[in-house]
């Protein structure tokens, strides 16, 4: 019980002394908010550009693709592969309907509004099914397409980062010109980076006959995926591959989030050793200014062990101070910031918003606490072994 | 028959400057009686504070034994020090240490932490000690509203706060002027007869220590006594 009186003793003397030490503080503090600032924002595109990717995927929804195809872009079904999965078992049926959407996914090049240059947009190729196969997907303006005619529905995030996708206006790629008539949402989802148009306009457009290149099929339940891909790997007819929507996205999702994290966490345990040793620099000299103070206290009888550990929240404290700031920092200055990249899996461009989610914020607090211990820790351990006869002589 | 407080046999004290070992006190012997009030003087680097150090408990000697109310300070811990320092002695120091974010009131209730003491009761204990000391008045003031007297007073108040034997002070008025100096030096006298302090007061100063009921000379970590004038 004393000791404990003793160390809140000493710990509460340090902090009060803190304000008389601000500026080596201050050192501290920022080395350390630079880092978990660093950590979030980095890593907060990787989970930005994952929670837009999966978020697109739902567990109850399969895709069914070629065999071997790893994307939608190096896929193809002929109308009697699409018309196989209609009837294969484990597809949800509106009454008789089967809830499938046989779609076509090309790409065709917009200018990208912040750069300027030309980029990979996915124009998608739709039923009316395309909505029933989503949930969440609405238009937000404007009207749907109508079947048979040069119209786009525009997702919200491609008309905000991509050029010439206002409602009412007029886009041409290659040899045909487009009429945007609507603008559609889809929970943020990696869907709102796409262009929609009737499947059967653009069959004729690419010269792509009655092919498409996925079936997005509604299944009766989760569970169904397996009854489905079953039924279609036993069928000698059809040679296709069944995923769930959701896995096929964080498969997309995948290398671009790895390399951003291959990144981000190595820049981050350097950022964080300079920061440990910011810290140790301003901890020796906080233990040096400290040296009468502590000196006194052990020569009226404290012990070693509240110096060694008040030094320690002191530098933990700090780190914990500049650990909040970074992630506030990061958050207010990263949090939702719109972007657009080429995902490599599907050749065409993005668009997602950076997301400094709560576990980020977590994991970068972590980090700061772990750089207060670190850098705390040898300064404590001086300030409890100080020499007391010779630091009082020196004062 | 008069006790033994402190006893000193044969005590050496060699410190490691690099390649040159300095011999700073050598093969020292002393007693010190229960209700002593002695002056150590001599030139610097004689070997005082090293002598006061010893005795506090501060410092541990190279060669012989200390011994201070029957316990011998050189074979306890380091840890049993810091405990043993916290009810036996007391500490005054020349520039007075006291901690300067705390009011007089709590600089004097520090070592008092140290101890099982509510609260209250520590509360109650240093507002005797400041009384004794003549600065109840300004309990609640922080050292750099005192004067450098009046400073030196509340270390006083935190020295005897948990009634321990033995005071040992360095300089006690070596940053003070001279009648500041000698009201320090008659409130040290009053502890000493007046509470039985015994006390021991490292000076270079020979007016203070006049004060004292005796005076020991050092000169290179040696002892020479001489009455007291």
């Amino acid at each position: 019980m004393k000791v404990i009186n003793q160390i809140a003793a000493v710990t509460a003397l340090n902090v009060r002394n803190l304000p008389q030490r601000l500026g080596g503080s201050l050192v501290a503090i920022v080395g350390v908010a630079a880092v978990v600032l660093v950590f979030a924002a980095v890593l907060s595109m990787a989970a930005g550009f994952e929670r837009t990717m999966v978020s697109a995927g739902s567990e109850d929804t399969a895709i069914v693709m070629r065999a071997g195809a790893t994307a939608e872009l190096n896929s193809g079904l002929g109308n009697d592969d699409v018309q196989i999965v209609r009837n294969a078992p484990g597809v949800l049926r509106d009454g008789d309907e089967p809830v499938v959407s046989p779609e076509l996914y090309v790409v065709v090049d917009i200018v990208k509004k912040s750069t300027g240059d030309d980029a990979n947009v996915p124009l998608r190729g739709v039923g009316s099914g395309a909505f029933d196969v989503r949930s969440g997907v609405e238009i937000v303006a404007g009207r749907m397409f109508e079947e048979g005619r040069n119209e786009l529905i525009v997702g919200r995030a491609a008309q905000q980062e991509f050029a010439g996708l206002d409602v009412g206006g007029e886009i041409r790629f290659g040899q045909t010109t487009w009429n945007v008539v609507g603008v559609f949402a889809a929970n943020g989802s990696v869907s709102e980076s796409e262009l929609w148009t009737d499947v059967r306009v653009l069959q004729t457009m690419y010269r792509r006959g009655n092919s498409v290149q996925s079936v997005r099929v509604r299944l009766e339940s989760p569970g169904a995926l397996e009854t489905l891909g079953t039924a279609l790997a036993e069928d000698p007819r059809i040679e296709v591959d069944v995923r769930s929507e959701r896995d096929y996205y964080a498969s997309q999702a995948a290398p671009l989030s790895q390399f951003i994290r291959i990144v981000g966490y190595p820049l981050t345990v350097l950022m964080a050793i300079g920061a440990v040793f910011g810290a140790l620099n301003s901890m020796y000299a906080s233990v040096s200014v400290r040296g009468k103070e502590i000196a006194t206290l052990r020569a009226l009888g404290f012990g070693p062990l509240p110096v060694l550990v008040s030094t320690i929240v002191e530098s933990t404290l700090l780190a914990l101070v500049g650990g909040l700031a970074g992630g506030a920092l990061a958050y207010v200055a990263f949090n939702g910031f719109r972007v657009s990249t080429l995902n490599g899996a599907s050749f065409s461009q993005v668009v997602f918003d950076f997301a400094v989610t709560p576990e980020l914020l977590s994991q970068g607090l972590v980090a700061a606490l772990i750089i207060g211990l670190v850098g705390g820790f040898f300064p404590a351990l001086r300030a409890a072994r100080l020499p007391v006869a010779q630091a009082l002589r020196e004062l | 028959m008069t006790e033994i407080l402190a006893k000193l046999e044969h005590v050496s004290r060699v410190y490691q400057k690099g390649r040159e070992k300095v011999d700073v006190l050598h093969e020292l012997d002393l007693e010190i009686e229960k209700g002593d009030f002695l002056a150590l003087m001599g030139p610097s680097g004689s070997g005082k504070t090293t002598l006061l150090n010893l005795l506090g408990g501060l410092d541990r000697p190279t060669g012989g034994t200390v011994t201070v109310g029957g316990q011998e300070l050189s074979a306890m811990s380091n840890s049993q020090l810091s405990g043993w320092r916290s009810t036996h002695v007391g500490f005054i120091f020349q520039f007075y240490n006291l901690l300067p974010v705390l009011t007089a009131q709590k600089n004097v209730e520090l070592p008092l932490l140290l101890t099982n003491m509510s609260g209250k009761e520590r509360s109650r204990r240093a507002g005797i000690a400041l009384e004794i000391v003549g600065l109840a008045d300004r309990a609640n003031h922080k050292p750099r509203e005192l004067s450098g007297g009046q400073e030196q007073r509340v270390a006083i108040a935190r020295a005897i706060v948990s009634d321990p034997e033995l005071l040992l002070c360095d300089e006690p008025t070596g940053d003070l002027d001279r009648q500041t100096a000698d009201e320090i030096l008659k409130l040290l006298q009053t502890l000493n007869r007046e509470h039985g302090k015994t006390i021991i007061m490292v000076t270079h100063d020979a007016q203070a220590a006049e004060y004292a009921q005796r005076t020991l000379h050092m000169d290179k970590g040696k002892l020479e006594a001489r009455a007291a004038a």
